[in-house]
């Protein structure tokens, strides 16, 4: 099969992201519009083409699908190491250019509706076609260097999406802060890549040296592991653990988590593409990439990732179930869920050298890679479906809300159904994955499980306390007497009808086919080891998890359904710390905000730059003062007076003479 | 063109000249990069470093030629300076008061830049390199701003300083070289000079040089210099000026006493890895735009010293990779600040707000610039700063792995106070309903942002043709450096 044709997916967002950038300006906002959307439209239909083809290709003599190199080729030579640009196609990246073209197309549709008339409208599609090129350039990458250039540019497309509204303060100081916060932990995957390239001899993802390309020649300088090993066995580790600091301040972990709840200052469908289903999983999809040199080299380091990811998951879900604003409680639920696919790819038990990656005891992989797909689709859906609500009643505060299911029937449906996939419903997408998550982290330690189980649970609380916010509850009558909330357009509402049948149609599939034991579920596709890899569903993990998640849902009914909620007033009055400190999410931002501003801002940088001025400058200040003050006491001297002249003539001739006398 | 200024009468008759002899400037250097390559197809740099040498004598007793000649190096830079020379014309379209004096002190800044570029002989590169300071003094004393007088007189003094350690140095190799010529090529195949001369001699000039390239303690004379230059001059200044520096350390300090650079690096290792750090935290509490920018230049020319310290190859090409980037960013920054400022009369960032909305292109290129300075992809920024940090890490030792990263936090740094600028003074309200009344960028003005802007894009999209000039040159070099 002949792949040629996928630089096309790269090249054409590139296209139209430079014919809007330059020419955007003097277009109508349909044009401009109907660029972006047009190219993206056919980059989703190769896309769909492309993983058509990889994925009915013939699988190789181990049971996996061949990796293919279709370019690559050298953009930058650094000493013995080089710096490639390619394209490259496994099971992973296939399956995430099918998630950030989807979700992008759905994205681009979607924003007709609700960037209609907007200033600066052909400027954002101008940043969706960036982002959305990044992005494809950042799965696609052959080498981790291509990643972080990639990962630098998807960064950089966020800044500039969460700060459309520039006028804004909010949404500037939300957008600076995004920014730096990944850059930040940006850093220490640079440091990382650079242990890494040193140590292995190079940047490629070609760890068994068995990438090749079309014409069957190895595109790239494989990477050395051995020499990294015999090196010292803690290097590998080291930079794996460096770049998972990297991952996580992009997938939002505790505590680099603290810009994704302020990125919702963005356009929501932004929110809906950038900070929930595509850019936010770099981290995860980072260590998925990377997963082979994990689960060999460094098994012990995969329980950070462990831990951090189970604490994030907690965390995120208390803070949650406590925010009023309907895109913070969406935006806590994506560090919740993404924390989930962390903690599956944690739970991988290690592999032993040489064999072939067992994928029982790495099932976590797959339920990674799942969840990652799943959540993609369900949040997005939330998102744009919250887009909706938003556009209709002109606010996010939930307090606003209440009573829309009336109004708005088809935003209803889809947003109870996703809530129902996130939750963990049996039928719906997030059951699977969720329920792959869950039986994994049970193969790890039971301590973990029962954790998991637990924030599960939450997740079906808090979102289901969201739903009922919205759409049951008291209407707001003073915001009805202005004018009535009113279903979205039809460009609105496609999307998330689109999104929300793949979420059905993927969740009865795939729960059907995991109690019946079918193939051709997502393990078919994506797996540790690439094999083929159909799990069964553990009856006793699917039963706890789903009666837990229909007891939390029983519960945010009976506490936020009515009209009035008692039982919710008296919560809150019964704890008002805990409330208020969850609310403010625990007040990470007010110790972050304490390290920038009081201590690098007051007592880094400014006495550095008084010290600058007074002391370094100062001193040259001083040299220039005392060469001029010198000048000016010898200059008197000089006066031109004859007798004073004669006198020191005089004096200068006595001196010398005694001297030479003396001796 | 100097003669042509001296002819021209009239404000478009100066205009003129400036642009047909800038436009020739900007062909030839093109020429010479093409004409370059392919002479270097037939000529391996192994056996010939020189290309179009050509040798005068100028002052015998003392072996003093004009002698000319370029490699890889050279190239990019004489590139450099055409097209900053060229863009800074358009940049000061419009400065009024003695625009032909202005011009005439303008040519000849740039015609000491590119004497001391292609020149190979040390002293006439030293007659050279006075001749870029000289001018600099009148420019920013009559057509500067602020407190123009002290700076002029700060930045020439403290460069006079570095010239006088520099003719110091100079001597000592000539004298303890036993040379019979000044020629830097002959100086270095030769390799004669004692390791202790060496060390005596070396930090000479290296500070010498490490003055006019922002060298920590000896940076303090570019923010004020910066601040009060005009336009053009912050242009010239810290897209070329500040490079001779770091060219003059390689070239001279570095190739001439190759066993003081392997010894003594360490010293000045930790003062560059100072310079890019607390290069980038003093910006970060600035107020003045060019106070930022010029604490900018700091750390990053610091970084083009710090990447030749590092003595690999590749870090080396990343430092020159460097030179070239940030002297295209800096042209173009100082370049978008002196259109603002124009506008706003005022460069304090407290005073300023909502740009975005009253002049759109001068702010979007004020973002680009924003985003290359912080090293995005795509951009010569990123290219240059991971060349250095891969080339720096190459070395195995523990010091300079750390010194490279104590230098990779800069990169967080910068984006603080890039982003900090930006948020400031182009987002938000408008600061001040005064601006309201303001226009956008002006034919000329827009124009020269272009070709920067293409640049620096083209350079960090397309590396490779750049970077295969530079290691051409930085090979040879450094094959005696690490003999």
């Amino acid at each position: 099969m002949d792949y040629s044709f996928v630089f096309l997916i790269l090249l054409l967002p590139l296209f139209s992201f430079i014919v809007l950038g330059l020419a955007g300006m003097k277009m109508p906002h349909k044009t401009a519009g109907l660029i972006g959307t047009t190219s993206l439209g056919i980059v989703t239909a190769l896309s769909y083409y492309t993983a058509f083809c990889y994925f009915t290709a013939e699988r190789g003599a181990d049971g996996a699908f061949a990796t293919l190199v279709p370019y690559n080729f050298t953009w930058l030579p650094l000493g013995q190491l080089n710096f490639d640009l390619g394209i490259m196609l496994d099971p992973i990246s296939v399956m995430m250019l099918i998630v950030i073209s989807t979700v992008s197309l759905m994205v681009h549709i979607y924003s007709f509706g609700y960037m209609h008339g907007e200033k600066g409208f052909q400027r954002y599609y101008a940043y969706l076609s960036l982002f959305t090129m990044s992005m494809l350039g950042l799965v696609v990458a052959t080498n981790i260097f291509q990643m972080y250039l990639f990962w630098e540019l998807v960064g950089v497309s966020s800044y500039l999406l969460i700060g459309f509204y520039y006028p804004l303060q909010p949404a500037v100081s939300a957008s600076k802060k995004a920014f730096i916060v990944t850059r930040f932990a940006d850093m220490f995957f640079l440091i990382g890549i650079l242990i890494f390239g040193y140590y292995t001899g190079s940047f490629s993802f070609s760890f068994a040296g068995d990438v090749v390309m079309a014409d069957g020649t190895a595109p790239f300088i494989p990477v050395d592991v051995m020499k990294a090993v015999a090196a010292g066995g803690f290097i590998l580790p080291t930079a794996l653990v460096l770049m998972f600091i990297g991952g996580a301040g992009k997938s939002a972990m505790f505590p680099l988590h603290i810009w994704l709840p302020d990125a919702m200052e963005g356009p929501t469908p932004v929110s809906a593409l950038i900070h929930a289903a595509t850019m936010v999983v770099a981290g995860v999809f980072q260590i998925a990439r990377l997963f082979p040199l994990w689960v060999e080299y460094a098994p012990g380091q995969m329980s950070i990732v462990v831990w951090v990811g189970v604490f994030t998951a907690f965390y995120a879900a208390a803070v949650a179930c406590a925010q009023s604003d309907i895109k913070r409680v969406l935006a806590f639920s994506t560090i919740s869920q993404i924390a989930f696919m962390m903690v599956a790819l944690g739970v991988c038990m290690p592999g032993h050298h040489g064999e072939v990656l067992d994928n029982h005891a790495q099932l976590g992989f797959m339920a990674s890679m799942f969840h990652l797909f799943t959540h993609a689709m369900f949040k997005a859906c939330l998102f744009l479906g919250a887009g909706c609500i938003i556009h209709a009643v002109h606010s996010n505060e939930m307090s606003t809300m209440g009573g829309l299911r009336k109004y708005m029937p088809v935003t209803h449906i889809t947003f109870l159904i996703s809530c129902l996939a996130i939750a963990g419903i049996p039928f719906f997408s997030g059951f699977s994955s969720k329920d792959e998550i869950i039986t994994a982290c049970f193969a790890y330690s039971p301590v973990v499980g029962w954790i998991m189980t637990g924030v599960a649970a939450m997740t079906a609380f808090y979102m289901f306390r969201l739903y009922y916010g919205i759409f049951w509850g008291t209407e707001n009558k003073e915001l009805h007497a202005h004018h009535t909330p009113h279903e979205a357009p039809l460009n609105m509402t496609l999307p998330l009808i689109v999104l929300c049948v793949i979420t059905v149609g993927v969740g009865v599939y795939t729960t059907i086919a995991g109690f019946a034991g079918w193939g051709g579920s997502f393990g078919s596709f994506v797996t540790a080891s690439g094999a083929e890899y159909n799990i069964h569903f553990d009856l006793q993990v699917a039963a706890t998890s789903t009666i837990i998640a229909i007891i939390s849902i029983a519960l945010a009914t009976y506490i936020y359904k009515g009209e009035k909620q008692p039982i919710a007033d008296k919560l809150y009055r019964t704890f008002p710390k805990l409330h208020r400190a969850a609310y403010k999410r625990f007040y990470m931002d007010e110790v972050y905000m304490f390290v920038t501003h009081k201590i690098i801002f007051r007592c880094v940088s400014t006495p550095i730059a008084w010290f600058d001025r007074h002391v370094i400058d100062g001193t040259f200040d001083f040299l220039a003062w005392g060469a001029n003050e010198a000048g000016e006491t010898i200059r008197p001297w000089q006066s031109g007076d004859v007798r004073k002249y004669a006198v020191w003539f005089i004096t200068g001739t006595v001196a010398l003479t005694l001297v030479l006398l003396c001796i | 063109m100097l003669l042509g200024l001296w002819i021209a009468r009239n404000l478009n008759q100066v205009r003129g000249v400036m642009v047909v002899g800038s436009s020739c400037l900007l062909a030839l250097s093109v020429w010479l990069v093409f004409a370059f390559l392919d002479m270097r197809a037939t000529m391996p740099a192994e056996e010939f470093p020189m290309l179009f040498a050509e040798s005068i004598p100028w002052f015998k007793p003392l072996n003093i030629a004009y002698s000319v000649g370029v490699d890889g190096i050279s190239v990019v830079m004489l590139l450099l300076s055409s097209i900053i020379v060229f863009t800074g014309t358009f940049a000061s379209w419009q400065l009024k008061p003695m625009t032909k004096e202005y011009f005439l002190w303008f040519t000849l800044l740039s015609t000491g830049v590119y004497g001391f570029f292609i020149c190979t002989d040390m002293f006439t590169m030293f007659m050279f390199y006075e001749v870029a300071l000289i001018p600099m003094y009148l420019l920013i004393g009559v057509w500067g701003s602020g407190n123009k007088e002290y700076a002029a007189m700060k930045l020439t003094l403290m460069l006079m300083g570095g010239s006088a350690l520099l003719i110091i140095g100079i001597l000592g190799i000539y004298y303890f070289s036993g040379a019979t010529t000044m020629n830097v090529q002959e100086i270095a195949a030769m390799h004669n000079i004692p390791v202790d001369v060496q060390k005596i001699f070396f930090p000479f000039i290296f500070i010498g040089f490490g003055v006019l390239g922002a060298l920590f303690p000896f940076h303090t004379w570019s923010p004020d210099g910066h601040a009060s230059a005009p336009t053009a001059v912050s242009m010239l200044h810290a897209g070329v000026l500040m490079k001779l520096g770091g060219y003059g350390c390689f070239r001279v300090a570095m190739y001439l006493l190759p066993d003081a650079a392997q010894e003594l690096a360490w010293v000045f290792l930790i003062l560059t890895t100072i310079s890019v750090v607390y290069g980038a935290l003093s910006a970060c509490v600035q107020t003045d735009l060019k106070y930022i920018n010029a604490y900018s230049s700091v750390s990053h020319c610091g970084l083009v010293l710090f990447a030749l310290l590092m003595m690999t190859k590749t870090a080396c090409t990343g430092a020159i990779l460097q030179m070239l980037s940030h002297g295209l960013m800096t042209a173009l920054f100082f370049a978008l600040i002196g259109m603002i400022y124009g506008r706003t009369h005022t460069r304090d960032i407290r005073k300023l707000g909502g740009l975005m909305k009253i002049m759109p292109f001068l702010s979007v290129g004020y973002v680009i610039a924003g985003l290359a300075n912080l090293g995005l992809p795509g951009f010569s920024g990123f290219i240059a700063e991971m060349t250095i940090f891969v080339g720096s890490f190459e070395n195995a030792d523990m010091f300079h792995r750390v010194a490279t990263i104590i230098a990779c936090t800069s990169i967080v740094v910068t984006a603080v106070y890039i982003l900090r600028t930006v948020g400031r003074i182009l987002f938000g309200n408008v600061a001040d309903p005064h601006y309201l009344e303001l226009t956008d960028a002006t034919w000329d003005e827009r124009f020269s942002v272009c070709c920067l802007i293409f640049c620096v894009a083209g350079l960090g999209s397309f590396p490779l043709w750049a970077s295969n000039v530079i290691t051409d040159g930085v090979a040879p070099i450094l094959s005696v450096i690490n003999f």
